[in-house]
Formats: C-alpha cells, sequence, structure tokens
C-alpha cells in the first residue's frame, strides 16, 4: 500500500474504524483521506487514544483539590506536595504488548509510564506495578511471570529508579490476558512544571532521543482490539525497549529544563509522532508544519505512514523558544543523542506533513483531537450477589479400627501399608493417617464429600481383606458425616492448619522471588522497600516522604462492580494510612472486556461509579489515569481490574509506620469492626472453591474515621507496627506481622461463635497494630473515644503463632511454606536433589566458612547421622530476628547440603 | 578533603555516591563527566554503580576505555585511593585495575536485597570504620557480581590478605564468596555491594556511614 491507495472498506476495517466513523472522518475532512490520513485519523480515534467509550463515564470523578496542580489530561497529574514540591505520578497499561513478548512489552511499559512523569519536568523517584497472571499453573504462566519481571527490573534497574512495591496476582481469568500496569511517582519544582500545549505561531518543532524504526506501527490500534489465537503474530508490533538511552533522554531533559527554553514537551508514547504533535497542536490552539525527511530514522525507506505511526520507544517532542534552540542542540549531543528540527509551530489549525518533497497529509488538528466519537454504549448490570449465608460442608469420615495380638511395630507396619499402598491412592479418599493403641490400629480417612457408595465399600473391602486373610483378628469401618459450618471452623481442618495453608497459596505467598529481581534501593532514599502495606521513599535531602500503594480486587469488582470499585480506591487509602501517610490523589489503569458488550460496560460503569463515592468521601481525588479495554481472547473478558495507585504524604520521616517491627511481649490489637464477612473472601475460594456471595461492603464514613485515627496513633503514640486487613483476613493480617517481626504470637479468639469468620472474614476498614502491653490501655481507650473498636488479640513472642492455647504453629515452618512456594513454581524442572547423610564434622565445616566466628555445636538427635540440631553463636545475627537468623544460615548452606537441609533444626543467638 | 565520582552515561549511583561522600566530608565532591581529559586533584575518586554505556557490551567495558578513565588509571597507580562500587567494580575489572571478573549472577536474574557481608580484612585503607566489627550489612543490587578468577589468583588474593568483603549466604555464585577485594598496593577497592544506600537508619541501616567515614578519617 502507499499513500497514493484508494480507500477501501476493507482498509477502513483494517484500521479499527467503523463504517459510521469513516463517514464523520469524510465529513470533517470534506473530502476522502488518504492512507496517511486514515492512519492518522485511526489511531486518534482509537479507543486507546480517545476514551471514545470511557469519556462520558471518566468525567464522573472527582479530580479537583486545593492540592491539585494538574488533573488528567496532560501526561501526568501533579499534586502540590508542600514546600516547594510537587509530586507528579501516573499509573498506564502494557497489558497486550506484555502477552505477546512479555520482557519488552513490560519494559516498555515502564518506559512509556516513566517519560509521562518526567516529560513534566520531574525526576521519577519511584516505580510500582499491578501485574495479574493466569492460574499460577497455567502452561503459560511461568514463561509470563519470568519475562514480565525481568522486563521490569530489566528498564528500572537500568533507569535507576526504584521499584518500591506494587502486587502481583494469580487467576484463571487472565489466562489469555494478562495484566501489566506500571505507574511511575517523579518529584517536581512546583514552579517548574512544563505541559503540552504548543502555544505560538514560528516556534521549532524539536525531535529528541532515539530514532524511529518500523517497530510498534499501529500499537494504539492493538492496544484497543481483541486477542485471539493468533495473536502471537502481532509481536512485530511490540516495541523493543532501550533504557540506557532512556536513561541519557532523563538527564538531557531535566538538564535543558533547567533552562528557560520550553514552550511545551510531549513524550512520544502510543501512536508516536501523530499523538504527540496533534495533542500539542490542540492544546496549543495552533498547528504544526512537519518535514518528514529531517525525522532521524533508523531505517531506509521508511513511508511518511510508517513514520507517523512507528511506536518506537525513548523519543519526545518539543517546541522550543526559538533563541533556545543551540543551547538545547548542545545539551543532547553532549548526550549523544539526536536532535532534530523536523517542523515549526503555525497558526493554521492544520496538520500539515511534507514527506520527500509533497505535502502528504493536511489534516485540520480540532476533529482528530476533540473531535473523536463520544459512545454511551449500552450498560445492562446483572443480578447483585446477595450476601452469602454462612456455607456449610459435610465432613466425611470413615475410622478403621484393626485388631490383632501383634506387637505394636507389626501393627504400626500394617496400618501403614494399608493406607500407604492401598487407601491413599482410592479415588474417593482426601487424606489419611494413623495410630497404633497396644493391639489395636486406628486408621482416620477423609472421604471426598462426594465419595460414591462404590468408593466407600471399597475402603471397606480392604479393610475386611485384611482379616479374612489373617493378617490381623478383626477389622471393621464405621462411616460417619458431620455438617460443619464454614463460619465455626475450616472444615475438618485447624484454624491455623487453614492459615499455613492460604500463606503457602498463589494469592498469599510470599512475593519475595519478584522483588529481589527490582532494584529497590537505589537513589539511596528507600524507607519502606517492597513486602510492606505502601512502598516509601524520602523526598531527597528533607524530612519528608511519600508513600506509595497499588490495590484494587478484582473478585469483589466482579461480584458487584460499584462496590468492588468502591473497596479499591478505600484499600489505597487504608495502605497509606497503615504507613502514616496522608492520602492524596489516586490515578488509575481502568482495565476491563470488550465495552460493545452492555454487561461488560455495566461493570465499567458501575466499578467507576463506586470509585467516585469513594474519592469523594475521603477527599481522594483522580488527577490521572489510563483505559485499557478490550481485554478479551477468543470472547472471553478478564475479571473487571480497576488497578488504583495511590499516593500519600508523610511529612516527617520519622513518623513512618511499618508493619514487620512489632516486639516480643507487644500487644495486638485490632481497630474497626469485625463481622465476618465471607462472601468473595479468600478463605471460601482458596480452601472450598466458592466464589460466591456479595463483597464486604465499605462503609466510606468509618473508613475514613479509622484511616484519620490510625495516622494520628502513628505520630501520637508509641505503636511499634501498624498492617492493614485485607486478602484473608485478621489471621493472615496477624501472622504477617509475626513473619516481618520474627515473632510467635499468642492469640485468643474474642468471639464464641463464627471464630472462623472472624479470623478468615474480609470487613473492610480494619487495622491491625502492635503497642508494649504497659500502652494497650491507653491505646484502647483512644481508640473508643474515637468511636473505633479496638480489641485485644495477644501477644508477640516465642518461635510458635498459637490460637487459643491449643492450636500451634512455628513461625520458621510458616516463613518457609510461605517463601518456598514462588521460587518453586518459578524454578526451571529439576532433577533429584543429593540426600546423601552428612557427617556433623562437615556440618560444622559449612557453616564456619560461612560464618566463621561462629560458634557451633551440633546434636544428632536421632542418632542416626541425618537428623542434626545445630546450635549457632555468632556476630552476624546482632539486630537480626530469629527468622532472619534462621533464613540467613539456610541461604548460607542451601546447595551444599541438598535435601538434607530440612533435617537441620537450628538455634542461633548472636555474640 | 577534596573527593571526586566519576559520571558515565547511565551511571545510576553517582548521586547516591555523592550523598554520602558529602556526608562523611561536608563537602560536595566533583562530579566528573566521563568525556573530560583530567579528574580534578582529589583525595579520593569514586567509581559509581549504574549501567554505564547500557553494559551492552560487557558490564563495565565500554566505560573502562572512555576518556576520562586514562587519568583515573594514573592517579590510582600514583596511589590515590579509588573505590568502585558494583559497575565501578565491573569498571576496575575491565581497566585491568583489580584482577578477575563479573559474570552474570549464577542464578541468572539480578538479584537485590541486603547482604550480610564478613569483613575478611579491617586493615585496609578502606575499611579503618569497620574496626571491630565481624560483619556489616549492605544491600546488593547487580544482575552481573558472579566474581571469577583462576584459582592461583583466587589463592594469592586470599594469601595476600586482598579479600575485604565476603558474602556469608552468596547471592550470585562469587567464586570463595567475594563480595570485594584490594589491588596489590591497597589502593584500590573494588565491591559488589552499596554502602552508599546505608548511611541513615531511616534507610535500613548505618554500615555504609561508618565506612566512608573511616575511609575518609584513614586520609585526613
Amino acid at each position: 500500500m502507499t499513500e497514493h491507495t484508494a480507500i477501501t472498506p476493507e482498509i477502513v476495517k483494517e484500521h479499527g474504524l467503523s463504517p459510521d466513523e469513516y463517514e464523520l472522518i469524510k465529513t470533517r475532512m470534506g473530502r476522502e483521506p488518504n492512507l496517511l490520513e486514515l492512519g492518522i485519523f485511526s489511531v486518534m480515534w482509537s479507543e486507546h487514544c480517545s476514551y471514545k467509550s470511557s469519556r462520558r463515564h471518566l468525567s464522573k470523578l472527582p479530580t479537583k483539590a486545593d492540592w491539585v496542580i494538574c488533573g488528567p489530561g496532560e501526561n501526568a497529574g501533579v499534586i502540590d506536595a508542600g514546600d516547594e514540591h510537587a509530586i507528579i505520578f501516573k499509573m498506564e497499561s502494557h497489558n497486550h504488548p506484555s502477552f505477546i513478548e512479555p520482557y519488552q512489552g513490560a519494559a516498555t511499559g515502564v518506559g512509556g509510564i516513566m517519560r509521562d512523569v518526567f516529560t513534566m519536568g520531574a525526576r521519577p523517584i519511584a516505580n510500582m506495578n499491578a501485574l495479574r497472571f493466569g492460574a499460577a499453573d497455567h502452561a503459560k504462566t511461568r514463561h509470563l511471570v519470568s519475562g514480565v519481571v525481568a522486563g521490569i527490573g530489566g528498564y528500572g534497574n537500568c533507569m535507576g529508579v526504584p521499584t518500591i512495591g506494587g502486587e502481583t496476582n494469580f487467576d484463571p481469568g487472565y489466562n489469555g490476558n494478562i495484566l501489566v500496569n506500571a505507574m511511575c511517582v517523579g518529584l517536581a519544582e512546583k514552579d517548574k512544571i512544563f505541559y503540552s500545549a504548543a502555544r505560538g505561531a514560528g516556534n521549532p518543532v524539536v525531535y529528541v532521543g532515539s530514532k524511529t524504526g518500523r517497530d510498534g506501527i499501529h500499537g494504539a490500534t492493538m492496544a484497543s482490539a481483541e486477542f485471539d489465537d493468533a495473536s502471537e503474530e502481532k509481536r512485530p508490533t511490540v516495541q523493543v525497549g532501550d533504557p540506557f538511552t532512556e536513561k541519557l533522554l532523563l538527564e538531557a531533559c531535566l538538564e535543558l529544563m533547567a533552562e528557560d527554553a520550553i514552550i511545551a514537551i510531549q513524550d512520544m508514547g502510543a501512536a508516536g509522532l501523530t499523538s504527540s504533535s496533534v495533542e500539542m497542536a490542540a492544546k496549543g490552539g495552533g498547528g504544526f508544519d512537519m518535514d518528514l525527511d529531517k525525522v532521524p530514522q533508523r531505517e531506509e525507506g521508511m513511508s511518511a505512514y510508517e513514520m507517523m505511526l512507528s511506536e518506537s520507544q525513548e523519543r519526545m517532542l518539543m517546541v522550543l523558544k526559538p533563541e533556545a534552540e543551540d543551547k538545547a542542540r548542545k545539551i543532547f549531543e553532549k548526550w549523544g543523542l539526536d536532535f532534530a528540527v523536523i517542523g515549526v509551530t503555525t497558526d493554521s489549525g492544520h496538520l500539515r506533513i511534507s514527506h520527500k518533497g509533497e505535502v502528504q497529509a493536511d489534516i485540520p488538528v480540532p476533529p482528530l483531537a476533540d473531535d473523536a466519537p463520544n459512545y454511551d454504549r449500552p450498560h445492562q448490570a446483572g443480578p447483585k450477589a446477595e450476601p452469602l449465608a454462612d456455607p456449610q460442608v459435610t465432613i466425611r469420615e470413615a475410622l478403621v479400627t484393626l485388631t490383632a495380638k501383634k506387637p505394636v511395630d507389626e501393627m504400626a507396619a500394617i496400618a501403614d501399608a494399608l493406607v500407604d499402598d492401598k487407601i491413599s491412592a482410592m479415588s474417593g479418599v482426601e487424606a489419611a493417617g494413623w495410630t497404633v493403641i497396644d493391639n489395636t490400629a486406628m486408621l482416620y480417612v477423609r472421604l471426598k464429600p462426594d465419595a460414591s457408595a462404590e468408593e466407600v465399600s471399597e475402603l471397606k473391602t480392604a479393610a475386611a481383606n485384611l482379616a479374612e486373610t489373617g493378617m490381623v483378628d478383626s477389622a471393621e469401618t464405621d462411616v460417619s458425616e458431620n455438617k460443619v459450618s464454614l463460619a465455626n471452623q475450616p472444615g475438618g481442618d485447624s484454624m491455623l492448619t487453614a492459615l499455613a495453608s492460604m500463606m503457602a497459596g498463589p494469592d498469599l505467598c510470599s512475593r519475595r522471588w519478584i522483588w529481589t529481581q527490582y532494584d529497590h534501593t537505589v537513589m539511596g532514599d528507600t524507607v519502606i522497600a517492597p513486602g510492606g502495606d505502601a512502598g516509601v521513599v524520602r523526598v531527597h535531602g528533607t524530612n519528608k516522604a511519600i508513600a506509595i500503594t497499588t490495590d484494587v480486587t478484582p473478585r469483589y469488582c466482579k461480584a458487584d462492580p460499584f462496590e468492588g470499585g468502591k473497596q479499591a480506591v478505600a484499600e489505597t487509602y487504608r495502605n497509606l494510612s497503615a504507613v502514616g501517610a496522608e492520602p492524596k490523589a489516586i490515578t488509575n489503569c481502568l482495565n476491563f472486556g470488550n465495552p460493545e458488550k452492555p454487561e461488560i460496560m455495566a461493570q465499567f460503569v458501575g466499578c467507576i461509579e463506586g470509585m467516585a463515592e469513594a474519592c469523594e468521601a475521603l477527599s481522594y481525588p483522580v488527577i490521572s489515569g489510563n483505559v485499557s479495554l478490550y481485554n478479551e481472547t477468543n470472547g472471553i473478558a478478564i475479571p473487571p481490574t480497576p488497578a488504583i495507585g495511590g499516593v500519600g504524604i508523610i511529612d516527617h520521616v520519622q513518623h513512618t509506620a511499618r508493619m514487620d517491627t512489632a516486639l516480643a511481649g507487644n500487644a495486638l490489637i485490632a481497630l474497626g469492626v469485625t463481622r465476618g464477612w465471607l462472601g468473595q473472601s479468600l478463605y471460601m475460594r482458596d480452601l472450598f472453591g466458592s466464589s460466591e456471595g456479595a463483597p464486604p461492603p465499605v462503609d466510606l464514613k468509618a473508613e475514613r474515621m479509622a484511616g484519620e485515627f490510625v495516622r494520628k496513633i502513628i505520630r501520637e503514640t508509641p505503636v511499634t507496627a501498624v498492617h492493614d486487613v485485607a486478602d484473608g483476613g485478621i489471621l493472615v493480617a496477624a501472622a504477617e506481622m509475626a513473619l516481618g517481626a520474627g515473632e510467635g504470637l499468642a492469640l485468643t479468639t474474642p468471639v464464641k461463635d463464627r471464630k472462623a469468620a472472624y479470623w478468615f472474614g474480609e470487613d473492610q476498614g480494619r487495622y491491625l497494630v502492635s503497642i508494649a502491653p504497659e500502652e494497650a490501655d491507653n491505646l484502647v481507650l483512644k481508640a473508643s473515644m474515637a468511636g473505633i473498636q479496638a480489641t485485644r488479640l495477644g501477644i508477640f513472642g516465642g518461635e510458635d503463632i498459637i490460637l487459643d492455647g491449643e492450636d500451634t504453629l512455628s513461625l520458621i515452618d510458616l516463613a518457609d511454606l510461605h517463601e518456598n512456594t514462588l521460587p518453586e513454581l518459578m524454578a526451571a524442572p529439576h532433577t533429584e536433589e543429593n540426600t546423601m547423610p552428612m557427617a556433623a564434622d562437615d556440618i560444622t565445616k559449612l557453616i564456619k566458612e560461612a560464618l566463621p566466628d561462629a560458634d557451633v555445636e551440633i546434636e544428632d538427635l536421632a542418632g542416626d547421622g541425618d537428623h542434626y540440631k545445630a546450635r549457632i553463636a555468632s556476630s552476624a545475627f546482632e539486630g537480626k530476628s530469629r527468622v532472619a537468623q534462621h533464613q540467613l544460615v539456610y541461604k548460607a548452606l542451601k546447595g551444599k547440603m541438598g535435601g538434607e537441609l530440612h533435617a537441620l533444626a537450628l538455634e542461633t543467638v548472636a555474640k | 578533603m577534596k573527593t571526586a565520582v566519576i559520571v558515565f552515561p547511565a551511571s545510576n549511583c553517582d548521586r547516591d555516591a555523592a550523598t554520602a561522600l558529602e556526608q562523611a566530608t561536608g563537602t560536595a565532591p566533583h562530579m566528573v563527566w566521563h568525556g573530560e581529559a583530567e579528574v580534578p586533584d582529589v583525595d579520593f575518586i569514586v567509581l559509581p554503580g549504574g549501567f554505564s554505556y547500557g553494559d551492552y557490551l560487557r558490564s563495565g567495558a565500554m566505560a573502562a576505555r572512555s576518556p576520562i578513565m586514562a587519568d583515573v588509571i594514573r592517579k590510582a597507580e600514583a596511589g590515590v585511593p579509588l573505590l568502585g562500587v558494583c559497575n565501578g567494580f565491573q569498571v576496575l575489572t575491565e581497566a585491568q585495575l583489580l584482577p578477575g571478573a563479573l559474570m552474570r549472577n549464577a542464578g541468572l536474574d539480578f538479584v537485590c536485597g541486603m547482604q550480610t557481608l564478613q569483613v575478611v580484612n579491617d586493615d585496609t585503607k578502606f575499611t579503618g570504620g569497620l574496626k571491630g566489627k565481624s560483619y556489616v550489612d549492605f544491600p546488593v543490587a547487580h544482575h552481573d557480581g558472579n566474581y571469577e578468577a583462576d584459582e592461583e589468583t583466587l589463592d594469592r588474593l586470599e594469601g595476600e590478605g586482598r579479600v575485604v568483603f565476603r558474602y556469608v549466604a552468596n547471592p550470585n555464585g562469587s567464586a570463595r564468596n567475594i563480595a570485594g577485594i584490594v589491588n596489590d598496593k591497597g589502593n584500590v577497592l573494588g565491591m559488589m555491594p552499596h554502602p552508599e544506600r546505608v548511611i541513615s537508619p531511616v534507610l535500613g541501616g548505618t554500615d555504609g556511614a561508618a565506612f566512608f567515614k573511616g575511609i575518609i578519617e584513614a586520609l585526613n
């Protein structure tokens, strides 16, 4: 195709435009467009650039407050951070490219969002992300996770901007369409913010950064279409990132911004040269004349169409004051970057593009930028889920009693063989165990709830056969059925067994494997690294700090878009409050399916309206954002995912609270009311496969009160640690605090009934705090004076989590379960480890190699040369929690002891 | 006390190094652009971390051949103390001011996190501030930190007390858990961990502040 190709309906369709839209283009042009002009319209009117399905609803979001300097509409939003400081931030999606080519897709997403922020005059000071992948065990997940994580790290690490947090979820709803949302926060001087309005005629239009190639042509159109199985063929439309060039571009831009040279600046992101020039001209109320022969080109023979639609990365378009051109050129030459005057601003109101001496396109600017269709797509909400009635499960157990006049060890061998060889393999059996007392072996067999009569009789027969063959004297099998309310107890498990299983699952397991691949301490101002409720960075050279978080709970949004939208905003408010930050404003990335389907559009509208209500009630406006629609593959939409990025300010960095700093002896106190809301809880989903019921409602007044109270006690009382309560409820939050602190926790259930609902329910607006015991009464009193229920839950200390004095879980075991899940999921399939037993002397030698000052005593626990206990004293343990001490030793020995490590019990002490 | 930080294209810990030096000396260091021919007359030079030249050939390889390095090498040979952190360590090996090479991490992934390091030799120009400490906690953040050298070199480094820091829990596969070494004259230290990132309790540690203070005190 050439610029002179006649426009056919097929070509219009290939450009993602409807016949009606094409007619509108003809009307606006007053003639038929040529191919280049059509291409320019197609990207400017794509969903990605024009927000044509979302605009009318986005306008419902509150965007103003006294501290908002610039709301949505620019490259990023700007808030006042006190003194001379402004904070500039935005979040953006790079979903489709990341699914096709995870490394480059994620890397260029990070690169793009950083450009949005430094275009406005800010130095990026922190990155965050919100990632959603398919089921943890889906065939593609490992490849996508490792590529996306490496891509985010590869770009952000090279830029020298710390990635201080984010969220990662796994859900089968994203199997065919992952979400990669990247957020960047930058710091600028309030009176040095740069905008994109290219006011005035006769000023040079300057292109800086990388050369233009054929990569990413029509990326914005791709981002506005659904996927199918052939989508991988779209790989050539994924851009390739070059963080080195972007780092130079950042430094060069900031150097130029210190001079009085720039009239307007805009990054070339989606739709590259087209959208940057059109938006700058439209905002300035003028026109651009551009000569594409002057555009720095990476490839030969590029057409005007290719250049205008390329999404090559690391490029910027600027309009300079004419007298500053030479100064600017010198700065970019110093940084080794292209600098080319490619045009001039005009007062024609037209975008005129010439190539090879000919005018190839001449389009009036206003229709391109402002006249894109604004659809009111039909939206039809499905029925709302009702609150979940307390669910019950039927526990079916079989007790097999074997008797014989045989010694204990023989009986044990018979029981063990029956369980191992027969019962465990039966299809109707969930779990089995045994015990032998005198001449009797008792086998406890948990049957599946739906085990058939045949499956039960198979078990009976297996036991009876032992008696028939004379192996035992008698074999009896009793089958019993009990109905258990899941609000009272987790089926047949103990509360802490359920906790361990949830914390080892993909939803709640440690994300350390991910964030150790991100440089989170570069720039030397990181106060809270990933793993906290919010990431916190200090404003360099000051005593002020910025807190950042990303959050959304898609399962809530799916069950009730309005409540889910509210909850997403409220949860970020809670995250920020939990570290002591005053929540100021949000950005968002609204990821949904195909808006042309009324049920999807209803999700979108519901979420926005919920968000709007929460933003209003919490004085927490939206200052920037991005909409990503058509997240569908083969007609299956993702769960509605309005990811929220929240930013707050901490006036004195000393008043930052952490979740991992509880001390032995501290009291644990819950703030907020717990009704035991099980609908849409992780407890019901992870343990019982139920995703029924309405999500927990958010009382925005209570949310605000609790947030204000928590921020106040962080400033004014000696609380030692604070954690917000979210996925998994109080017990998970408490366990996370215990793990972080490396201290055990003795808990008492404060209710008589619905105990499991108390511990695992996901009621909103709650926090946990730890405080010295002598201060606890005072805190409870303060809370009640503020109208907030405070409940004492327990005391930190020791090596275990203990519930009501009977249920016990070792903290070290929980740490292992919690930490190992993701590394194991992400590990390449491995061969069996060496399990040769080791001599005590060898273990001592290995420990001394890692810790030369250590005093080591080894005890052979079972006398079998296979199970040891090591007592280690070393000054390396100073200032570290017991869990951290053990992990240091295990990591030091890893790979050297092979499979033996699990059999080494540790006792560590600092010396 | 005069100090300098060399800035290569895509150095990204240059400001962090400057902050740590200013905290230790009370004076901002000279920031010296890689294209210049000479380092000003200073008492201490730092090659900072980052991704000089994008690390596109081998980490540190191009930076080691940038114009400023001729003078850096001259000054190091004349005995001016020179510290290379992370990418700076990679530059030092590429410039052959230190033996060995930093290879891709054994686990192949970038690795960032706090590391407990054994202070193997507290009797160098650089470690006076760590005297009496058997261990320090410094963060690492690198993709190519796997120190390798032939056995003879490793034996010599150990024998001559030139291994300054060792990892307790080796994060990158480095031979003999080596995290930092000095040259034979003892005036050039290369290390992968970042002391400049732990210079305040609010940043999670102060071992780095003690480290820089010790260097400056030794020079005074």
